[in-house]
């Protein structure tokens, strides 16, 4: 197998999205895609030693032993590898992606006003700006304060604008470092475990549990309520905790969270909690660790404007890390936060910010909300879907996901057959952890037709 | 139970060397205050100072507060400040637009960055050197690039760095964990090999003296000092790094300011794509300093050890730890290099007319840079690079860069940045940044020109030995 194959088919992306111009690779989630054929195989990426001709030659090197641990690709690129495979299997096929999380309908126009807005001042000299503050412009900040914190004691200069979540997890993990224990709910969003094996805080895979050593896998399933059982929970340092889930739905209400900081009071540890889906919240939850009495002092906050203002491509996040939050010695988190991103990386794009400010506006927050309002739709409609089908349904309620069971089920398989038979994309919930075994996760992202023809082909499937 | 970190490593007596700020975010631990039981990094522990270039901000606020009504000038940060041409920020502006509507809205972007970029960045900048698409990494940033470098290589490797040098690749690899205690004797990290570069070895290192490390960082251009490495000169670090079985990063962020026949890539060395990664940016060539966008070049070719694809690994790190540069900037990128191409011959003459607009703007900092290099050189002090970068390397001879960076911020309120910030290397330069208006250039020169001459004694002192 030659090294060009090979790493061509390692190197699919998530997703294929292509500029407007015409010449260039156009993918569109509701109609059939040819991919280009290059020798892409059916392969998982896995982080074995390639084989190389005997003349070639070798660096002396050593590959870092922590990427070395990681089982195979990131979940996502994995997922749409195996979409890729599947339209070269059958090119005609009307393939629709309730997979990836990828938002799809268009920003409103707010938004993208103020956006191209700020593009075109860069062109003069009284609009032109260069390096921002690497924290994020001001205003943004303050904005983000006052629209989702005010009366919570958050202040902006506690806020740290982005490029998103995913990057924001990757810094945290650089300012913990190795020497740290970290424990995550099962199932998880992928980026908490792989970052923190890729930074070195695990032992190996071990493959007869699916787990890594050293991270604390907290269970949670429809039994107990998709909350852990907090006294079977070993001491961490770290604890990441997403709600509402990705990828069950799940929604941790005002007395779990209450619970979840007093645990992590008690045992010294720091919460990380990932907020992308708060608005997405129907039921009466904290939106915000923030509403915790005392979370100040043990938790960080995570969130972005991905999965509220289809920002996926445009890039925007922040991250909360209060004043009052310290390590053992007594030093602020926030100020090694604060020397990591001003040394590894550079603020958020300007443009981005631009638009990010648009969001907050009245017009901006009312315009969000009817787009998150056509989501949530389809998620209703994906849930009636597999109730009606007989399934045990999980989320939807609070988060653009649906976890459907499949008792007994390998997840893989399910989402295979799933692919095969309907030329549906979803996600296998073994891909989030052991505990995502036997579950499918449903995305409620796509254009309503699309759900609505996927929902037809599911009950064709299972009827 | 809250250990003030004063630091202040660089010297002792002067204060006015960067002391590790303490909590600017004005809290003070209470008595009842919870600390956690999460131990802080040590890695961050062993930083200095805060990153150089926070701090150069700080004194310039400071300076404000002091003189409100002072013009001040920056000749510090390398930010740039001459607006994008209208047809990049169109597109810009017109992709933003089009993410309103059904055909033109994009969600989540591979996170490598857009086919047709990636191509073009590769036909652009590689063609003649043949480094194929999927080799090409869009970012959001070089200083984001050497960041996750550093988390694809971990922290068992050891690094080489030029001395001085962009302070970067030095701090994210104390934050990795790969370079042992700060020394205050020497002013460096255990670990770090520093690659002396002055004007006694033309600013490029004795190889024959430089010790084997896993990875050597080489920037050429080179931020600070302006040079750029001859063919002959990379051909030597290109089998160095061979003969040691080493990386090469290799740092092109100012390649396009290059005015002779310097390598711009280091892929222009045979032999080069199975011993280096190139990173490089659109911030100073484009004005992206604040749209954020770069890229990195690893070749496929490259192998660890054990024969593993070192991109196998960057593309996880990218997947795993980044989710791709905004779409906008990359739609922006796309228009600097148009489909016909970002065509420079070696006179200098650009071919196409967004390219066009780019190199006015380049040639508009160039001359700035010769505006500034001529000051120096008029008032009698040696003054480096500011040919092939938009840096001049301003040489005090027995003075402390830190004094000397005080006393023209003080006496002519202009900002500079002072050499030891790079590396001990520094001491005793002082970098100026080209990048402004070109009435604040001049003025800045004017400014310069009267303090030197008037305290000729004092700027050629030999007292303040560092």
């Amino acid at each position: 197998m030659s090294l060009m194959s090979n790493l061509s088919t390692s190197m699919i992306s998530s997703s294929s999205s292509a500029f407007l111009a015409p010449t260039s690779f156009n993918s569109s989630r509701s109609q059939s895609v040819s991919v280009p054929v290059k020798s892409i195989k059916i392969c998982k990426c896995v982080a074995t030693p390639q084989e190389q001709q005997q003349t070639a030659y070798k660096t002396k090197v050593s590959r870092n032993s922590n990427i070395a641990k990681l089982q195979a690709g990131y979940l996502f690129p994995e997922v749409a590898r195996r979409r890729a495979a599947h339209l070269l299997k059958y090119p005609n096929a009307q393939v629709i992606s309730l997979g990836i999380g990828d938002t799809t309908e268009p920003i409103p126009d707010v938004i993208t006003s103020a956006m191209a807005k700020r593009s075109q001042a860069l062109s003069t000299l009284e609009g032109y700006s260069g390096y921002g503050a690497e924290q994020g412009e001001k205003a943004l900040r303050v904005a983000l304060a006052s629209t989702f914190y005010s009366n919570l004691g958050i202040e902006e200069d506690d806020i740290f604008v982005s490029d998103g979540a995913k990057c924001d997890i990757s810094r945290l993990q650089v300012v913990f470092g190795s020497n740290v224990t970290m424990a995550v709910q099962d199932p998880s969003y992928p980026a908490y475990v792989d970052s923190s094996v890729i930074m070195g805080q695990t032992g190996q895979f071990q493959k007869d549990v699916e787990k890594y050593a050293n991270i604390e896998y907290m269970r949670c399933t429809p039994e107990n309520g998709f909350f852990p059982n907090l006294s079977t929970v070993a001491k961490t340092d770290i604890i990441f905790f997403c709600s509402p889930n990705n990828p069950t739905g799940a929604a941790a209400t005002r007395e779990q969270l209450t619970r979840l900081v007093q645990f992590a009071k008690d045992n010294g540890s720091i919460i990380v909690y990932d907020s992308a889906y708060a608005i997405y919240m129907s039921d009466d939850n904290p939106r915000s660790i923030f509403e915790i009495p005392g979370a100040k002092e043990v938790a960080i906050e995570t969130a972005s404007f991905s999965k509220y203002a289809g920002f996926t491509g445009v890039r925007l996040g922040w991250t909360i890390v209060p004043k009052q939050l310290l390590f053992s010695d007594g030093f602020p988190v926030a100020k090694d936060f604060n020397r990591i991103v001003c040394t590894c990386f550079n603020g958020a794009s300007n443009i981005a910010q631009a638009g990010g400010l648009a969001c907050l506006s009245p017009e901006g927050l009312e315009a969000m909300q009817e787009v998150i309002g056509f989501y949530k739709e389809n998620t209703k409609i994906i849930v009636e879907t597999f109730n009606s089908l007989g399934f045990k349904v999980y989320g939807g309620k609070n988060a653009p996901y649906v976890w459907v069971h499949f008792p007994g089920r390998n997840s893989w398989d399910v989402f295979s057959e799933i692919l095969e038979k309907t030329h549906i994309v979803t996600t296998p919930g073994s891909g989030f952890g052991p505990g995502g075994e036997g579950f499918i996760r449903v995305s409620a992202f796509g254009h309503r037709e699309n759900v609505l023809e996927a929902c037809r082909r599911f009950k064709q499937l299972y009827n | 139970m809250y250990k003030l970190l004063a630091c202040c490593s660089m010297a002792s007596g002067i204060s006015l060397q960067p002391k590790m700020v303490q909590a600017s975010l004005g809290v003070q631990k209470q008595g009842n205050g919870h600390c956690t039981n999460v131990p802080r990094n040590v890695n961050l522990e062993k930083l200095q100072n805060n990153y150089l270039f926070p701090e150069i901000s700080k004194r310039e606020l400071q300076h404000l507060d002091k003189y409100p009504s002072a013009k001040v000038i920056s000749l510090g940060i390398g930010d740039t400040t001459e607006p994008i041409p209208e047809k990049i920020s169109l597109s810009m502006a017109n992709y933003a637009h089009a993410l309103s509507t059904a055909e033109g809205y994009r969600g989540y972007g591979a996170e490598q960055g857009n086919q047709v970029l990636r191509k073009a960045i590769a036909e652009t900048f590689y063609k003649n050197v043949l480094i194929r698409d999927q080799e090409v990494f869009v970012s959001d940033g070089s200083q984001c690039d050497i960041s996750r470098l550093q988390l694809l290589l971990g922290s068992k490797v050891t690094i080489a760095v030029q001395d001085p040098s962009f302070p970067a690749y030095i701090d994210s690899s104390v934050i990795i964990g790969q370079a042992g205690d700060f020394q205050d004797k020497t002013g460096k990290y255990q670990n770090i090999v520093y690659m002396q570069c002055g004007p006694e070895n033309n600013f490029f290192p004795d190889l024959t003296t430089t010790p084997r490390t896993d990875i050597i960082f080489f920037c050429s251009p080179n931020n600070p000092t302006g040079h750029a490495a001859t063919r002959k000169q990379l051909q030597q670090l290109v089998e160095f790094a061979r003969d040691n079985g080493s990386i090469i990063i290799f740092d092109s962020a100012y390649a396009a300011y290059i005015t002779d026949d310097s390598p711009k890539s280091i892929f222009e060395i045979p032999g080069a794509k199975e011993v280096a990664i190139e990173i490089s940016s659109f911030s100073k060539f484009a004005g992206f300093t604040g749209v954020r966008l770069g890229w990195t070049v690893v070749p496929e070719e490259l192998l660890f050890s054990s024969g593993f694809p070192v991109i196998n690994d960057f593309n996880r790190i990218v997947c795993t730890c980044f989710n791709g540069a905004s779409n906008i900037a990359q739609a922006g990128g796309l228009a600097c290099l148009s489909s016909e191409g970002f065509q420079r011959n070696r006179t200098t003459e650009c071919l196409l007319e967004n390219s066009q607009a780019i190199c006015s703007v380049i040639d508009y900092y160039k001359e700035n840079t010769k505006i500034l290099v001529n000051t120096f050189a008029s008032l009698g002090l040696k003054a480096y690079g500011g040919v092939n970068a938009p840096y001049v390397w301003v040489h005090f001879p027995g003075l402390k860069s830190w004094n000397v960076f005080s006393e023209i911020l003080e006496k002519t309120h202009i900002i500079t940045v002072p050499g030891s910030g790079f590396g001990p290397g520094g001491a005793e330069y002082i970098r100026v940044s080209a990048f402004g208006q070109r009435e604040r250039i001049m003025e800045a020169s004017w400014r310069l020109e009267k303090l030197i001459s008037n305290e000729k004694a004092l700027f050629n002192s030999v007292e303040n030995k560092e």
